[in-house]
């Protein structure tokens, strides 16, 4: 099957784990080497300390953004899959809508956020509408891409066979669009996220609710730049196993798919 | 005895863009024939199976089928079965599945469907891949389940639009001496559209000869030649016979008398 031998498993995890080794070990060698202070930069090990010692903290934070981001990430994908369901319902609707969804999108989001933020009573939830905003455009437009690519002659095939409309749908366009629409759900996985940030950025949220945003907010302020790092450093974690979430999730729907019986659900 | 299938008379096609795919033709497809419509690119003979297929509306004529008004229904719909240029397989269905999706379409209860679906894999020799994915089938193979897939109906009117054009030489040859063979012992009747003059001469008991610009017919060609035809008809002095005559009548329309 592979006319090539594909790099093995092991290979494929050592070798940016050796990069990333190489790296840290620079890292703190050269802060180390030249004694910079730790509110300039920290040594990796500091950070390392930082995150051990201020766990409490920033794992209440960490779950805050991550709340936010996949409410966000929820909301973005229904209400996304229904638009598109919409739009490919008639020319009409899309060409009527769909500039509004480019403008959503092409406006930044730390234009709006304020103005979401002073609408919306309730924090949390001006939070998620503003990482929703951030989110939902790749949905929309691979799921709507995805419906609209089906088959010419399947499409053919299914109105000689005089299939309604509801067939077309659910037997034909929804199970050909299901790879578009994972696509568009791994870009918006990583918006959301940003979303959450950002949107946490500019409604300085503390107390209770305060995400990671505010933590390197306040850190930033307070010259704490280990704890800064810290804070950066579960941001990115974060990014990264919602990404690998949705990479898992498509793989096992769409294997799922093919190894089921029937064209669709019954 | 014979019945009507399709009739056209005075269909035609223009495109909104003023393109003339088809000037006005008439043509009497009669149960049990195997009619292919024959040309290069651009003679309109896809054009014109659609038509027949109830797919595209003439822009001016009608057709009918089996002598009654489909115009209700804008054609002749299940009756018919269709096999596209490709295999046009749902990739994320099994075999099986796919097959049986016309039926599915039309609400036939799941174990008889897929009774007749099973049934019709053993006619084109797919019996052991029922439970595969498309994508592991040779392309010889998913075109065979693309015509199974449109012989489930028990359709009165089978439909192919260049059905073997993508396959290699070998493949399309084993598979036009299946299809003939299919025809003669379901009697079925056929429109089978080809640019390939031996394909056509092979399978055909009439050939309709279409030239481009605009697209029209040229030639209506009855092959008077018994069945079955096995490999030794491909290199008869009478196959090459009927293939130089074709060969003419392609190369220059004009020069016999034009239909019509």
């Amino acid at each position: 099957m592979n006319e090539r031998e594909p790099p093995s498993r092991l290979l494929r995890f050592a070798a940016p784990a050796l990069v990333a080794i190489l790296l840290l070990a620079a890292w703190q060698g050269l802060v180390v080497a030249y004694d910079v202070p730790a509110y300039i930069v920290p040594s990796p090990r500091r950070v390392f300390e930082t995150l051990v010692t201020d766990r409490a903290l920033l794992a209440t934070s960490l779950v805050v953004t991550l709340q936010i981001a996949l409410t966000a990430l929820a909301l973005a994908t229904v209400v996304g899959t229904v638009i598109a369901l919409l739009f490919v319902q008639s020319r009409w609707i899309e060409m009527s809508f769909f500039p509004y969804a480019v403008l959503l999108q092409v406006t930044p989001i730390v234009a709006i956020a304020p103005l979401i933020i002073i609408w919306v009573k309730d924090t949390r939830i001006a939070l998620v509408l503003c990482a929703t905003v951030v989110a939902i455009f790749p949905i929309i437009s691979n799921t709507t891409l995805g419906l609209r690519s089906a088959d010419h002659g399947l499409v053919n095939l299914f109105r000689l066979c005089r299939a309604s409309r509801w067939q077309v749908l659910a037997r034909l366009r929804i199970p050909g669009a299901l790879p578009y629409f994972f696509g568009g759900l791994r870009i918006a996985s990583g918006l959301a996220l940003i979303g959450a940030v950002v949107a946490e950025f500019v409604a300085g949220t503390g107390g209770q609710g305060a995400g990671l945003a505010y933590q390197i907010l306040l850190a930033g302020m307070q010259l704490n730049i280990p704890r800064l790092f810290a804070a950066l450093f579960l941001i990115a974690a974060a990014g990264v196993a919602l990404y690998a979430a949705t990479l898992w999730m498509s793989h096992v729907m769409l294997s799922r798919w093919h190894e089921s019986e029937a064209a669709a659900p019954d | 005895m014979t019945t009507v299938v399709v009739a056209a008379s005075g269909a035609d096609k223009v495109y909104a863009n003023g393109t003339q795919a088809l000037v006005p033709v008439d043509l009497v497809v009669e149960s049990g024939e195997f009619v292919t419509l024959l040309g290069p690119s651009g003679c309109g003979k896809t054009t014109l199976l659609n038509l027949i297929a109830g797919l595209v509306a003439p822009t001016h004529g009608s057709l009918s089928w089996w002598g009654g008004d489909y115009a209700a229904t804008g054609g002749p719909g299940r009756r018919v079965g269709f096999v596209f240029q490709s295999p046009t397989l749902m990739p994320w269905a099994r075999v099986l599945a796919n097959v049986r999706l016309p039926l599915d379409l039309a609400g036939t209860d799941k174990a008889n469907a897929s009774a007749e679906a099973a049934a019709a894999l053993r006619l084109v020799g797919l019996a052991d891949f029922s439970r595969h994915l498309p994508r592991e089938l040779s392309g010889g193979m998913q075109m065979r389940a693309s015509i199974a897939r449109a012989l489930v109906t028990r359709p009165d009117l089978l439909l192919m639009d260049e059905p073997f054009g993508a396959l290699d030489e070998f493949t399309r040859q084993r598979l036009d001496a299946e299809l003939a063979a299919l025809w003669l012992s379901r009697r079925l009747t056929v429109v089978f559209v080809t640019h390939s003059i031996y394909e056509a001469v092979f399978l055909s008991t009439r050939i309709i000869v279409m030239s481009p610009r605009p697209g029209r017919i040229v030639a209506d060609v009855a092959i008077d030649e018994p069945f079955p035809r096995g490999d030794d008809f491909r290199v008869s002095t009478t196959f090459a016979r009927h293939c130089q005559q074709l060969s003419a009548l392609i190369a220059d329309p004009d020069v016999p008398a034009a239909v019509a």
